[in-house]
């Protein structure tokens, strides 16, 4: 009778772990040589710059990166452009948060209702919702709502499929275990549908943030008069090829920031997915 | 025992599905009889897929029956209610609820007590079924027979009249299963619990019960019900017994006979 230790369960998920003893050293020694080859390439950037390798108009290079960035916080420039973009992201992912999951799991519990909504879900799913950005400026013009309506269209449908696949696929014992103790409709829902779909629901919440941060950009370099990707639009209209990069790495270190965080919540609730299981 | 009340009364229960791909009316239960008295344990073996764990789920009200009736406490079985509580198998636990919010479930439901009670009762629980110092873990992070030892506790929560015990141990390795056995008994004894038991190994039934139902092929009957004369007080030795032997020999032919049959036509 002894307790299996947590870690077991991840062996599993991750081969990497299956001998602990040689694991830490192979993640630190993937970690020294993804540092490197970064530290390398930007050695190498630098060099192709300031030995005339290639011309920096088009190439930039990280030193002069770091200086645009540099003074676009110090005179404050960027904070306008960023305070817009991050209204859009707020607006339209809340928004698509707040209609995704409920329709997902009314979707997903109700099969009438994914009848009769799966057709639009499906042909819009499949979509390049960037292909209904001349829509959307006809119906909203160019000004925050065409932003949002393009983020939220984005975004809807990765979080709204994941959570209807997690409450539709309940693990049949589970039902069983709350009928036995003589759950309602209502109790079954709230005790089992919904808890057993939240890592699906995480997934979803996840899928959708990339998506959501295409949206922002390519709904602000269609027209748009602030926010990040109109910046990067208009400075690479007039080869500030510096400034595109700092509006380039902002957007990936957002992007990857709140990646992480999502990941780390998934991961939390990663043991007891049900495929999980021992 | 003989003198104690009756707790369970199955009397001719039948049960047909009409099976999609056999295009065909598949009679499950063919009349079952079967009683039983308060404090007992009687176990339930057969050849597989004669239907047990079929009788233990219209028992618990999951199925409904097409002929006969099941009585619990007098009244008729029509539903799952909270005088019955069924231990599934070990992955049945909500991987998402801690094993006190596990065991609490059953009260959850019933919205009987107030948190505080249902609190206190199941962490009575815990301690009952020797976990004591684990309620706040996770179903993952507990080994095959602590998480069974959870199931029972999560079904004794209501304090259901009659326990049902679907192939508890099935999943659990040789020596935990045994292990599980002796404490199923000393649990039941505590709880003081009535309790139906299936499994489709005869020593277990043969350690674990009072009586021993013998399920006939499909439709399963009855084909036997044998008194246990063992000592009350059981340990693993009784297995080196010679009745115990005895026992187990004339159960293993009885359900020989009914898996003979069955190969010859499969």
């Amino acid at each position: 009778m002894t307790v299996t230790p947590a870690d077991e369960n991840l062996i599993g998920d991750d081969a990497d772990t299956a001998a602990p003893t040689t694991s830490r050293w192979r993640r630190n020694e993937n970690l020294v040589l993804g540092l490197v080859s970064v530290i390398a390439f930007l050695i190498f950037w630098e060099s192709s710059a300031a030995f005339g390798w290639a011309n920096p108009l088009f190439t930039s290079s990280p030193s002069r990166i770091v200086a645009a960035g540099y003074e676009m916080f110090a005179d404050g420039s960027i904070w306008p452009d960023l305070a817009v973009s991050a209204e859009e992201f707020v607006l339209g992912y809340g928004l698509a948060v707040i209609v995704g999951v409920p329709l997902g799991i009314l979707m997903g519990w109700y099969s009438r209702l994914n009848a009769v909504l799966d057709p639009f879900v499906n042909a819009l799913y499949a979509t390049p919702r960037i292909a209904l950005m001349p829509l959307i400026i006809i119906w909203f013009g160019i000004d925050l709502s065409a932003k949002i309506a393009i983020i939220f269209l984005s975004t809807v449908f990765p979080i709204l499929v994941n959570t209807m696949t997690g409450v539709r696929t309940i693990e049949r014992d589970f039902i069983k275990v709350a009928r036995s103790f003589g759950a309602s409709d209502g109790q079954l829902f709230l005790t089992v549908a919904l808890p057993s779909s939240v890592p699906n629901l995480l997934t979803g919440l996840r899928l959708g943030l990339g998506h959501a941060l295409i949206g922002i950009v390519v709904g602000e370099m269609y027209g748009a008069s602030a926010g990040i990707g109109f910046m990067m639009q208009t400075a690479g209209a007039t080869f500030q090829t510096d400034k595109v990069m700092v509006g380039i790495i902002i957007i990936a270190a957002v992007g990857m920031g709140l990646t992480h965080v999502l990941k780390m919540i998934e991961r939390k609730y990663d043991v007891w997915r049900p495929d999980h299981h021992g | 025992m003989s003198h104690a009340p009756l707790k369970l009364e199955a009397a001719g229960v039948k049960l047909a599905f009409y099976n999609e791909r056999m295009k065909r009316q598949l009679v499950v239960l063919g009349g079952i009889d079967l009683t039983v008295r308060e404090g007992e344990l009687v176990s339930i073996v057969g050849p597989s897929g004669c239907g047990k764990s079929t009788f233990l789920s219209a028992v618990d009200g999951l199925v409904k029956v097409n002929g006969g009736t099941i009585k619990v406490d007098g009244k008729t079985v029509s539903a799952p209610g909270p005088d019955r509580a069924m231990v599934f198998q070990q992955d049945s636990l909500f991987p998402w609820r801690t094993v006190l919010r596990n065991v609490m479930y059953g009260l959850e439901l019933q919205k009987r007590l107030s948190k505080d009670e249902m609190r206190k009762r199941a962490s009575d629980l815990v301690e009952l079924v020797g976990l004591g110092g684990f309620a706040e873990h996770y179903p993952h992070e507990l080994s095959g027979g602590m998480r069974q030892r959870v199931n029972i506790a999560r079904a004794l929560a209501p304090d259901p009249e009659l326990l049902l015990l679907d192939e508890p141990f099935a999943a659990l390795d040789a020596q935990t299963r045994e292990f599980m056995q002796v404490e199923l008994l000393k649990i039941l004894a505590r709880a003081k619990k009535t309790a139906l038991f299936i499994t489709h190994q005869i020593d277990e039934a043969i350690i674990l019960s009072h009586r021993v139902a013998v399920f006939s092929a499909r439709p399963a009957r009855i084909k036997a019900l044998i008194d246990i004369d063992l000592p009350a007080a059981r340990t693993l030795e009784v297995k080196l017994s010679p009745r115990f032997r005895e026992l187990q020999d004339h159960i293993w032919r009885l359900i020989q006979e009914e898996s003979a049959p069955m190969a010859k036509v499969g």
